[in-house]
Formats: structure tokens, C-alpha cells, sequence
């Protein structure tokens, strides 16, 4: 199947020649926040050992970019997957009222007992949008934690139910 | 001749200034003064001057002010509480204005070449610079 990327304002992403007109919509939001890795079962030496300058006791932190991919239709009278400004609403309810300027450690609730790895904090957002998209279906979401790393949770079975 | 080279590394910082009542640093800094603080990822651009070498065409071996910066910088600030971990901002707000200075006041001994300025992006969109205590015009080559 060809595919043929389109952008008008923000990434799009059309299939061609198949028997969808699936379209793509990514919104991109950043939030700042602090962590540390450290699990408790372990000793002060394995988790020094395992996760190094991330076990430092007063944590650290990073500038999270988030990306959020929904999957949908266009509606044939508005044009839209869904309208971007309930998107970016539920992002900020959702993701950066919850996660922006806190210690994700001791914060959070949603990672209470897990370490907030990036592929922790990716699945738990993952859990706390799916069910807020009701336009269209929440295809992906990848969280930076950097420029250089990435974790992202699919749908079609590649993601976490 | 200028040399510019990128460095980054990953802090938390809390900004709430003990001269202030707890209202007041709430008014001033928001988000920012949540007691458990929060993090970036910093981006400093160090700015060094010097002549070419003739011999090597180099105004510093890149190498050399890596060790450096690498030493006096990214050991000291990398995955650490820049409040807890860091002694000059244990009296002192780390506000990314004063991180440029702690971190331009580390460098500006480096031995090899002139250190000009240090610029810091704290996010995409926040960047601070200083030159020492006067600014010259943004750009200017001296």
C-alpha cells in the first residue's frame, strides 16, 4: 500500500490506493518534570549498579516532549479527525495538569509504586487517553525524553490494552 | 576567531527564595515553586575566542575544552538536584539567570582560549546568555 504524507498546519498522514482514507493526526505537546529511579527490592548497591546517575537521591529531570497520534476519518462537514482544540484540552487535563513542573516520583499517582522510566510514564499516559478519545481512536504516543530517546505505546495490539 | 560548542545535561531545580514568604514565591514563581521541583534538559553553548593556531589551524582542540567543561560542568550538574546537589545554590535561586553565571564563573579559568559567553537553553523556548558582567551586542565577534 502507498502512503503519502500530507501537511497542512500539523502532520497528517494519508493511506493511498487501500480501502481506508485513515487519516493521522499527531499533536505535540511538552511538559518539564523531575524524577529518579530507584526500587526499593533492590539494595543501595544494585541500584546503583542498575540504574547509575539516575538513582542520584535527589533526582533529576527532563523536558518530556509528547507526541499523540489519533486515527480517524475526517467528519465529511468539518474536515476534522476531531477538533484540535479538544485534543489540546484533554492534553493539558490529562497529561500536563498531572505531570508539568512536578516530581513524577512522588507526584503522580498514577506511578505510585512504579519506577517512572520513560517507558512507565509512556504506558500510563497511554491508559489515560485512550478512553478520552472518543473522535476518532488514539493511534499512538510517543514520549521524548530527549531528543535522542523515546518509548511509544501502538495500537493494534502493539500497545498495552 | 570564535569557537562555539553545545554540551547538555540533565538537572531538577526548584525556584523558591528563602527571603520571600511562601505566598510571594508563590505569586512569583508558580509552577515552578512546587515543593518537589521538576527538571529540564539544559543545553549550555559555550563560546570561547582565541587566535588560529598556525601549526594545527585550531583555536582550541575541541578535546581539550570537553575535558574541561565535561570536569567543571556536566560532573558537578548532570542528573543531579541543581538545589541540592549544588553548593553555590544552596543560599542562591537557581534560576536558569544564575546558572549561566555558576557556570560561566567554572569556565572562565579554562587555560586554552578566551571564554566569551555562556548560553543556556533551558527549554525550546527559554534561552539565557551571559558574557561576564557586561553583554556585548548579540553576535558581535570581537
Amino acid at each position: 500500500m502507498e502512503r503519502a504524507c500530507v501537511s497542512s498546519g500539523y502532520p497528517r498522514c494519508i493511506e493511498i490506493g487501500g480501502q481506508t482514507s485513515m487519516v493521522y493526526l499527531t499533536r505535540k505537546i511538552e511538559f518539564s518534570a523531575s524524577h529518579l529511579y530507584h526500587n526499593p527490592a533492590l539494595s543501595a548497591e544494585e541500584n546503583r549498579r542498575v540504574f547509575g546517575k539516575c538513582n542520584n537521591p535527589h533526582g533529576h529531570g527532563h523536558n518530556y516532549t509528547l507526541e499523540v497520534t489519533v486515527a480517524g476519518e475526517p467528519d465529511p462537514v468539518t474536515g476534522m479527525v476531531l477538533d484540535l482544540k479538544e485534543l489540546k484540552t484533554i492534553l493539558e487535563r490529562e497529561i500536563s495538569d498531572r505531570m508539568d513542573h512536578r516530581f513524577l516520583n512522588y507526584e503522580v499517582e498514577e506511578l505510585k509504586g512504579q519506577i517512572p522510566t520513560c517507558e512507565n510514564i509512556v504506558r500510563v499516559i497511554w491508559k489515560l487517553l485512550a478512553p478520552k478519545i472518543t473522535q476518532g481512536r488514539l493511534h499512538k504516543v510517543r514520549l521524548y525524553e530527549s531528543a535522542d530517546i523515546f518509548a511509544e505505546c501502538c495500537a493494534n495490539g502493539a500497545g498495552p490494552a | 576567531m570564535v569557537f562555539g560548542r553545545r554540551y547538555r545535561f540533565a538537572a531538577s531545580h526548584r525556584l523558591h527564595s528563602e527571603k520571600l514568604s511562601e505566598e510571594e514565591n508563590q505569586r512569583i514563581y508558580g509552577k515552578c515553586n512546587n515543593p518537589y521541583g521538576h527538571g529540564h534538559n539544559y543545553v549550555v553553548e559555550v563560546r570561547v575566542s582565541g587566535p588560529v593556531d598556525e601549526g594545527t589551524g585550531m583555536i582550541v582542540n575541541l578535546a581539550d575544552l570537553d575535558k574541561f567543561v565535561e570536569r567543571e560542568v556536566i560532573e558537578a550538574f548532570d542528573h543531579k538536584s541543581l538545589n541540592e546537589d549544588v553548593e553555590a545554590f544552596r543560599a542562591t535561586v537557581p534560576t536558569t539567570e544564575n546558572l549561566c553565571k555558576e557556570i560561566y564563573e567554572r569556565l572562565k579559568g579554562f587555560p586554552l582560549a578566551k571564554l566569551e559567553r555562556v548560553r543556556i537553553e533551558e527549554t525550546s523556548n527559554n534561552t539565557f546568555e551571559y558574557a561576564g558582567e557586561e553583554i556585548p551586542d548579540c553576535g558581535s565577534v570581537q
